[in-house]
């Protein structure tokens, strides 16, 4: 093997003319090899390649996309009667079977969805936006108008929900609104602390007295600075409000408190459920599913967004 | 002090006090006063926690001062209203100091450098773009690196950034809060020559807050020495390194090394004795007594005035004659 080698080295005569000067280009080492992308769109891409979290975005799709068109995909409304099946296990004609009143429990868990989903979604954008917005100016401003706006907080939060929920049905009645406002008034209190924790940290940065030195009002480094870094946290509890908020309405319609019959949410498809429990327990098991899963999705989608929101993790 | 036309900011007994409760106040700045000319460079120098970088907010108006008055071009910028506060913005930037907590992570670079031209709405669409190419070469970097975030840079490059942030809306003053001491030496005379390059180029003047002794008298052609919220001296460059007259000077600058190993042999400290006291309750009459070998009784009953003791020299203090 060796001979071979070196005959075959003895044969190679290397000569000038042979190699080339390719020199290297300075310029291009900076030479960026992908597209610029905005911030959005980088965080988008970032996403796309956590599977799970692009799996759960997609169950939760289908899952919002069900509660309008699975009503429909069979002939009977939430409230209607079928004397002639009551308490019927699955079968191809009720396909999640009927309650102990003959209704079809296809059709009201997606009509139940649409309920739950509504007060989640109402609830929590109210939350949102109450929290940061209150948050982010006790925060910025600081000083006794931080000091004051947290007590009120703290007031607010010394209030138990069911309380709340008991106080509000005395005024309002029982409802939909009344749920919503209860969530409202007791969960905003939580984003506002995150918020107002995260801006006065923020503040102290030099990149918002950078802002500040170019001339940025408070509106401009609250929106562009404070907020978008503060991101990461405020995603993280709106992804806990979501399911938060299901659950709460879900608890609420549990213990006789939430929506009245006949109409369905989740919360009260699975408390008829759970007395049938030992009998027929197909009539818990959809509703609980379809719960659990909504709220798995959304910790995992929440999850993901964390991570594909914060520039620093980007390869 | 003498102020001629070509004066471009004057700070008369400024003061910034911060209220850190119980009715206790710190004394960051307590009564200090100087005059900057068009485009010069005055440094500043002291050591940690003498209210350097305070003085240097004040200036461009992030703190509004205690007391005292700070006149940049005409303008007295404790009482701006807040068009005016906008206007004089456009002329007075800052440089900072950690070039890791200077740039807003969540923002691309064009978007950072883009910022002040937004607020001000110097340049938008393609004009803005290229004015944003302009400054990143300006500085020494490439128009490739306009979409990427801080992260992906070095700490001198994140420097470069931040001073192509301050010159994107063409400032003529720029407060640089100690610039280079978060980067590695051989970084720091980059960063150094570009400051005096743009200098020259642009006709800028600086505020250089420093604590390398060596770095500023390369940069400066005056020098004001702090100590516990006071100017203890102020001279032109040159004379305040040959002839330190302060005895808190002469200590600062026998601390600077020399590059010879022979003379470095020889060179004689002067090490101070004690530490700076508190400026939540700094001690009556001079600051400076009780590490000063030639205090005298005076010194620790009436506060010296900043005088002038040579030509445009400066110095707070009883002994200096």
């Amino acid at each position: 093997m060796s001979e071979v080698k070196t005959e075959q080295v003895e044969g190679l005569k290397l000569t000038e003319d042979m190699f080339q000067r390719i020199g290297k280009d300075e310029k291009d080492y900076d030479k960026i090899v992908r597209p610029s992308l905005t911030y959005w769109a980088d965080a988008w891409r970032r996403l796309k390649e956590n599977k799970l979290a692009i799996m759960s975005l997609i169950i939760l799709i289908v899952v919002v996309v069900m509660a309008f068109i699975g009503p429909l995909m069979r002939p009977w409304a939430y409230d209607d009667q079928d004397f002639t099946a009551i308490n019927k296990a699955p079968d191809s004609v009720h396909w999640f079977g009927t309650d102990d009143l003959g209704r079809d429990i296809f059709v009201r868990c997606w009509d139940g969805a649409k309920i739950s989903l509504f007060v989640a979604l109402i609830s929590t954008i109210i939350n949102v936006t109450i929290g940061v917005v209150y948050g982010g100016i006790s925060g910025y401003v600081g000083g006794r108008t931080d000091l004051i706006m947290m007590r009120i907080i703290e007031i607010i939060y010394s209030i138990p929900v069911l309380l709340w929920v008991i106080l509000l049905m005395v005024v309002l009645g029982q409802g939909l609104g009344t749920i919503i406002l209860a969530i409202s008034i007791t969960g905003w209190g939580g984003m506002a602390r995150i918020v107002r924790g995260q801006v006065l940290q923020l503040k102290q940065m030099e990149f918002v007295l950078a802002a500040q030195t170019l001339g940025a009002d408070t509106s401009r480094i609250i929106l562009k600075h404070l907020i978008p870094n503060a991101m990461g946290p405020i995603i993280i509890n709106l992804t806990f409000q979501v399911p938060g908020a299901i659950f709460t309405e879900a608890m609420l319609s549990y213990i006789g408190l939430g929506i009245p019959e006949p109409t369905a949410s989740w919360g009260t498809l699975a408390e008829k459920g759970t007395k049938m429990l030992l009998i027929h327990p197909y009539q818990l098991l959809y509703p609980a599913l379809l719960i659990s899963i909504t709220m798995l999705a959304f910790n995992i989608l929440g999850d993901g967004l964390r991570d594909s929101l914060d520039p620093r993790l980007r390869q | 002090m003498a102020e001629d036309k070509n004066t471009l900011l004057v700070a008369r007994d400024l003061k910034k006090y911060f209220d850190i409760g119980r009715g206790q106040v710190v004394k960051a700045v307590d009564g200090i006063s100087f005059s900057i000319k068009e485009g010069e460079t005055l440094g500043l120098v002291g050591e940690s926690g003498c209210g350097k970088s305070t003085v240097g907010r004040t200036i461009v108006g992030l703190y509004d001062a205690t007391d005292g008055e700070v006149i940049f071009d005409g303008m007295n910028v404790g009482e701006l209203d807040k068009k005016e506060k906008k206007h004089f913005t456009r002329k007075a930037q800052m440089i900072f100091q950690d070039p890791y907590a200077s740039l807003n992570p969540r923002m691309t670079i064009t978007d950072i450098i883009g910022e002040g031209i937004d607020i001000h709405e110097l340049y938008e669409g393609k004009e803005r773009q290229k004015r944003i190419y302009d400054l990143l070469e300006v500085v020494g970097l490439s128009r490739e690196h306009a979409s990427r975030f801080p992260h992906e840079f070095s700490g001198g490059q994140r420097q470069r950034i931040g001073i192509a942030r301050a010159l994107a809306i063409e400032p003529r003053f720029i407060v640089c809060d100690e610039p280079i001491s978060a980067l590695d030496v051989s970084i720091q005379a980059q960063v150094v020559n570009l400051l005096e390059d743009l200098q020259d180029d642009l006709g800028l003047t600086y505020l250089f807050i420093a604590h390398d002794l060596s770095m500023v008298k390369h940069i400066s052609d005056r020098i004001a020495v702090m100590y516990l919220g006071a100017m203890v001296e102020l001279a032109d460059s040159h004379d305040l390194y040959e002839q330190p007259l302060h005895p808190y000077t002469q200590a600062l600058l026998s601390a600077v090394p020399i590059p010879d190993p022979d003379i470095e042999k020889s060179r004689q400290r002067i090490i101070l004795e004690g530490d700076v006291p508190s400026p939540i309750n700094p001690p009556p009459g001079c600051k400076f007594q009780g590490r000063c070998k030639y205090v005298q009784p005076i010194c620790r009953e009436v506060a010296p005035e900043f005088k002038e003791k040579g030509k445009n020299h400066f110095v707070a203090c009883h002994v200096v004659k």
